[in-house]
């Protein structure tokens, strides 16, 4: 440290103002350079690649046993995308909250907000920094886990492949899924602001919330307006008539109910990211 | 490894930039003001925080905002950067809020708190993303670094940083941008004796090229050898604004304690001559308005005897816990009944009361 530079160069002038696209550029370094990202991340891919071959395998085990009544409808696709349909739309709700909540609790949000004081530019920036690494991450996944899945079905010679109906639309729709529970975390946390809080909404939302509905007699008439019903329908490539999916929208249909129910949390959330005092 | 001293011993002027000089009084003074505050007011439910709170920061002077714990300086800074909306009032940055400044970085540098970052990052990687959202050369990163002496511990997470540490961080974060106006709040907070000396030379340096700095504390002991011109608060409100050397005018204000058996007769010859004189414990008379040696020889002219002739000489730290210490009574008594005088309108009750110097507290 003997030398030190003791005249830094007065920086070059520049026009314009700051704005969206070095906002985003930051929050892409923000999400690189710290930890928690790879863990949430290697966990989603590492459950549901893991739990979708598990299942996948443990189906091709029993399926000489299975009595044909029970093999249709028998949806490949949907049985090796489960793990991440299931337990990766729980991982991916702590990164999303992760996003705005771990400003909050090291007050980074503070420091964030004098660098960035233009509020709206530095919420959609985070949103859709995490929502550009969340899809490939998710895409990485389902296509992994569909893979898997499929040769581990194999033997059963009635596993899917791509060119099959519906079956890249289900593996690119659950990737899509995913990344909208992220984003649905992401929109939650800003109302919110603590990250404990808001993955308990979330696991309440996704994972808890479709069991009661169940229980209730009007099941059938709500089960198309819950968040968690795009997972199913998406990812399915055999819809059948049966009394739930009667009942229910078209994949997309469903797929659009819970990106609607997104776009309005993220919204409610950027109203109160702008208007609340930081 | 001595992070702390790494860049102290090359002398005690940190020249952040290329920009000022190197020669002392030929600093350029405008007078327009780069911070300028006006009725400014934040309520959090019954408390006011600040209260129609006006003043001007100017650049080429380190400009202390003085208060008690509580006072509500922080919350004027919040509110100046943004980060706070306020119920009333206005802050502007050279003519604009906060918010509308083109390149935010560029124009102001502010450092809050020191422990706001988020641990898990490196020194590195939290001034770069926070260089990218005003697009900052990434180059500029390693420089702040290398300005606070922090380039060898640059790709260590700041969790493990010490405050003294975290303090340079902050500071290096402020001066990304080749700012004009830089603000500190209790930036001497938690440090150690050779951090504190760093960051006043520091001040005083980039004051010195012509840069507007605001810094807070709630120590006048800190602001003595720093500031050039103060700012006091209490209870969110205006208490003094004045220069440093007025301050310490008024505070060491030649008091003349004066024991005599004749005080009528100097009392008169002394407001004769331009003092004046009040009859003070024992007897005595405080004589204000003239020297020692003025009394000294009115009393020797008027042929009065004197028994004791004793220069009073008020601390700024006395004068300064004088100046705040009904703020801080007031908020300490006022637990129980919120939201009671000291309306809109009405004189703040520190200049109204009596006895206390006449500093330039509301206009």
């Amino acid at each position: 440290m003997a030398t030190i530079t003791r005249q830094a160069p007065v920086l070059p002038a520049l026009s314009g103002r700051a704005g969206f696209g070095g906002t985003l550029r930051s929050e892409f370094t923000k999400i690189g350079s710290v930890r928690s990202t790879y863990q949430t991340l290697l966990v989603l891919f590492a459950v549901s690649v893991v739990i979708g071959a598990a299942i996948s395998a443990i189906s091709a085990n029993f399926w000489s046993n299975t009595p044909p009544a029970d093999r249709t409808p028998f949806d490949a696709t949907q049985l090796s995308l489960a793990g991440m349909l299931v337990l990766g739309q729980l991982v991916i709700v702590v990164p999303g909250a992760l996003a705005l909540t771990a400003e909050y609790s090291t007050g980074m949000i503070r420091t964030s907000l004098i660098a960035m004081p233009r509020r709206i530019v530095l919420y959609l920036a985070k949103a859709v920094a995490f929502a550009v690494v969340a899809l490939v991450v998710s895409l990485a996944t389902a296509f992994t886990a569909f893979f898997l899945g499929q040769s581990l079905l194999a033997s059963t010679h009635h596993s899917a492949t791509l060119a099959g109906p519906g079956v890249l639309r289900a593996v690119i729709g659950s990737a899509l899924y995913i990344t909208l529970c992220g984003l649905f975390s992401l929109g939650a946390a800003a109302i919110i602001r603590n990250t404990a809080a808001t993955i308990t909404a979330m696991i309440g939302l996704l994972f808890v919330l479709p069991v009661l509905v169940n229980l209730l007699p009007w099941r059938n008439d709500l089960v198309r307006w819950l968040p968690s019903s795009a997972a199913r329908a998406i990812s399915a490539t055999v819809w059948n008539s049966g009394p739930q999916n009667a009942h229910q929208f078209s994949p997309w249909g469903q797929f659009a109910v819970f990106a609607i129910c997104t776009a309005v949390l993220l919204v409610v959330g950027g109203i109160l990211f702008r208007k609340r005092d930081a | 490894m001595d992070v702390w001293r790494a860049s102290a011993p090359e002398g005690a002027t940190p020249t952040p930039s290329a920009r000022g000089g190197e020669e002392e009084g030929t600093v350029p003074v405008s007078s327009n003001p780069m911070i300028e505050v006006r009725g400014l007011t934040k309520r959090y439910g019954e408390v006011t925080a600040v209260r129609d709170l006006s003043f001007d920061v100017l650049p080429g002077r380190v400009t202390g905002f003085l208060g008690p714990n509580g006072a509500g300086k922080t919350t004027t800074m919040r509110l100046i950067l943004g980060l706070a909306y306020p119920d009333a009032g206005t802050a502007r940055i050279d003519g604009k809020p906060y918010a509308s400044l083109a390149y935010p970085m560029r124009e102001v540098g502010a450092l809050l708190d020191a422990r706001a970052v988020h641990g898990g990052r490196s020194a590195y990687n939290h001034l770069l993303c926070l260089a990218q959202t005003n697009n900052l050369p990434r180059k500029r990163v390693g420089e702040v670094l290398e300005l606070v002496g922090l380039t060898e511990v640059a790709r260590r997470r700041t969790k493990g940083f010490s405050l003294g540490m975290a303090q340079r961080l902050g500071i290096a974060a402020t001066l990304l941008g080749d700012p004009a106006v830089l603000m500190f709040d209790e930036p001497i907070n938690g440090l150690d004796p050779e951090g504190i000396l760093w960051i006043r030379t520091f001040m005083k340096a980039l004051a010195a090229e012509g840069r507007t700095i605001f810094v807070s504390s709630h120590l006048m002991s800190e602001m003595q050898n720093t500031a050039d011109h103060l700012i006091v608060i209490g209870r969110g409100h205006l208490l003094a604004k004045c220069s440093m050397e007025e301050f310490i005018a008024r505070a060491s204000g030649q008091t003349v304690r004066v024991a005599t058996p004749q005080a009528d007769v100097l009392a008169k010859a002394v407001a004769e001559a331009g003092g004046s004189a009040v009859s003070g414990a024992g007897g005595t008379l405080v004589v204000s308005g003239l020297l020692a040696e003025q009394v000294g020889h009115i009393a020797f002219e008027h042929g009065v005897q004197l028994n004791e002739l004793t220069v009073v000489r008020a601390s700024l730290e006395a004068a300064f816990m004088e100046l705040t210490a009904d703020s801080v009574e007031y908020r300490a008594g006022a637990e129980g009944t919120q939201g009671q005088p000291a309306g809109p309108g009405q004189p703040p009750r520190e200049l109204a009361a009596p006895g206390r110097p006449g500093y330039d507290g509301r206009s």
